[in-house]
């Protein structure tokens, strides 16, 4: 899947999480200034899984080490690449 | 207003099935935790909790009985056996007695299998039990049914609160006169395929261990398991000469009205301060607090703030017996006011474990890893639900 695809999607899940057009959503937004809550975070997470079918390892209470980089649009789209990859591999 | 005494406590848990184990595996630092052994655990990214293990159903109950009973309402009827012994409560207690009891997934794992039949076997019909079965004031029930309590009975529902919640109301039928004596406490069985899976989504669930307070930790881990405490009138228990192990003091409930699921540190605190205000108590009364604790972030972050804002820089000893037998969810506060029996009885404060090191964020004396001595007068135990609903305990020595 190519890079624009990812990005796009993504996008995609965290506009409808924040009740935002995607038109909004740079593509280096920072996740926590455009306002997602942790509830608002596992939605997404979910989401994420679900459209690509990964798994994203990711703790909430472990936000200094996180495996999953989820603090800006394009750091989840190089984590969602890896995780495509990965699967591929 | 009448004083209120706990006169018999009964528990199945992931330390013990019953009371005395628990007291002993709480005194040694055991860890009820290990890895999940139920139907398509295999299939679930965290796999550990703390279940109640070599539980033998078909040895503690009729063959014509267990078709009526969930796992909640099995562990729910073998605690309460254990505590009605332990009290000695005579016969003939009938409408001056009750059943209030906490759980947050009553008969989930009965709603497992009946889905399961109908829509992944593609079964056409289910048991015609499911529903009295699942369920939530089915532990209550059968306790009642059990022990002829005709008074007040029924289920409360508070997420991790729901056991507080009980014991409180309990307490306040006894207090204001409805009845003499309660069976209160919570029942919890949710360590099943769709329990945990629906847990996994939250992502606070911990792959490892639970280590409330400190560094390193990574959440919570779930347990299951009842706690059942007989609540009586000190004028009837005394009157009967029974055994008081400690007196229930007061309670604190409030509710943040903020988020659904992150907790505040202006509600805990409230629930702190109105339990204490209803104890008489003041807060360097307190010689231990039996916390929330659940081991995530957020919890036991803002669980230490609301600490520290009740009892000033120097708070008393503070556990988190989750890290022993795990988040019973709807009973834990019942698991846990059993830790805060035992601090008053036996003058032993239970550890918190799994402790690598301080969290700057989390200033408290944690008791970790070993059980401490210590005289106490007073304890508080906290619980700070999903829901932003809080409710405080305050038991007192006797």
């Amino acid at each position: 899947m190519m890079r624009a695809q990812i990005e796009a999607a993504v996008i995609d899940i965290l506009a409808r999480q924040l009740l935002l057009s995607p038109s909004e959503i740079a593509p280096d937004a920072d996740v926590e200034a455009l306002g997602l809550d942790s509830l608002g975070k596992a939605e997404a997470i979910f989401a994420l899984e679900e459209r690509f079918d990964i798994a994203v390892p990711f703790n909430a209470n472990e936000p200094d080490r996180p495996e999953f980089d989820f603090t800006s649009v394009a750091s989840i789209v190089r984590g969602v690449e890896e995780l495509i990859a990965r699967k591929a591999g | 207003m009448r004083r209120v005494v706990v006169t018999g406590i009964g528990t199945v848990n992931a330390l013990a099935q019953d009371a005395p184990g628990t007291f002993a595996a709480f005194a040694e630092g055991r860890c009820g935790i290990g890895p999940l052994g139920f139907r398509d655990a295999d299939r679930l990214t965290i796999r550990i909790g703390a279940e109640v293990r070599d539980w033998r159903a078909e040895d503690r109950f009729a063959a014509k009985d267990l078709p009526l009973l969930d796992r909640a309402t099995q562990y729910a009827l073998v605690a309460g056996a254990e505590a009605v012994a332990m009290a000695g409560l005579p016969d003939g207690i009938g409408a001056r007695g009750g059943v209030i009891l906490g759980t947050a997934a009553g008969g989930i794992q009965t709603w497992e299998d009946s889905y399961r039949a109908v829509f992944a076997e593609a079964r056409n019909r289910v048991s015609p039990l499911v529903i009295p079965r699942l369920m939530h004031n089915a532990p209550a029930s059968h306790l009642s049914i059990r022990h002829g309590l005709m008074g007040p009975v029924l289920a409360v529902s508070s997420a991790c609160a729901s056991a507080n919640h009980a014991m409180a109301l309990a307490f306040q039928q006894i207090r204001t006169g409805a009845a003499d004596v309660m069976l209160t406490g919570g029942a919890e069985a949710m360590l099943c395929f769709g329990g945990v899976k629906a847990w996994e989504g939250l992502r606070v669930l911990a792959p490892d261990a639970c280590r409330p307070f400190s560094l390193g930790r990574k959440g919570m881990v779930i347990g299951d398991g009842a706690g059942v405490l007989v609540f009586e009138a000190e004028d009837h228990a005394r009157a009967r000469g029974a055994r008081v192990l400690a007196e229930v003091a007061g309670v604190g409930m409030t509710a943040d009205a903020g988020d659904i699921v992150a907790p505040g540190v202006e509600g805990a605190v409230r629930a702190m301060r109105l339990a204490l205000e209803d104890a008489g108590l003041s807060p360097a009364d307190v010689g231990y607090v039996n916390a929330h604790g659940t081991g995530t972030l957020a919890n036991d972050r803002a669980e230490s703030a609301a600490i520290l804002s009740v009892f000033g820089q120097a708070p008393p000893p503070v556990s988190s017996t989750k890290s022993m037998h795990g988040h019973a969810i709807g009973a834990t506060g019942a698991l846990e006011a059993m830790a805060c029996l035992m601090a008053l009885t036996r003058g032993l404060l239970p550890p918190t474990l799994g402790f690598q090191a301080a969290d700057p964020e989390c200033p408290l004396d944690i008791v970790p890893d070993t059980a401490r001595p210590a005289r106490v007068e007073a304890v508080l135990s906290n619980a700070f639900a999903f829901g932003g609903l809080n409710a405080v305990l305050a038991f007192r020595r006797v």
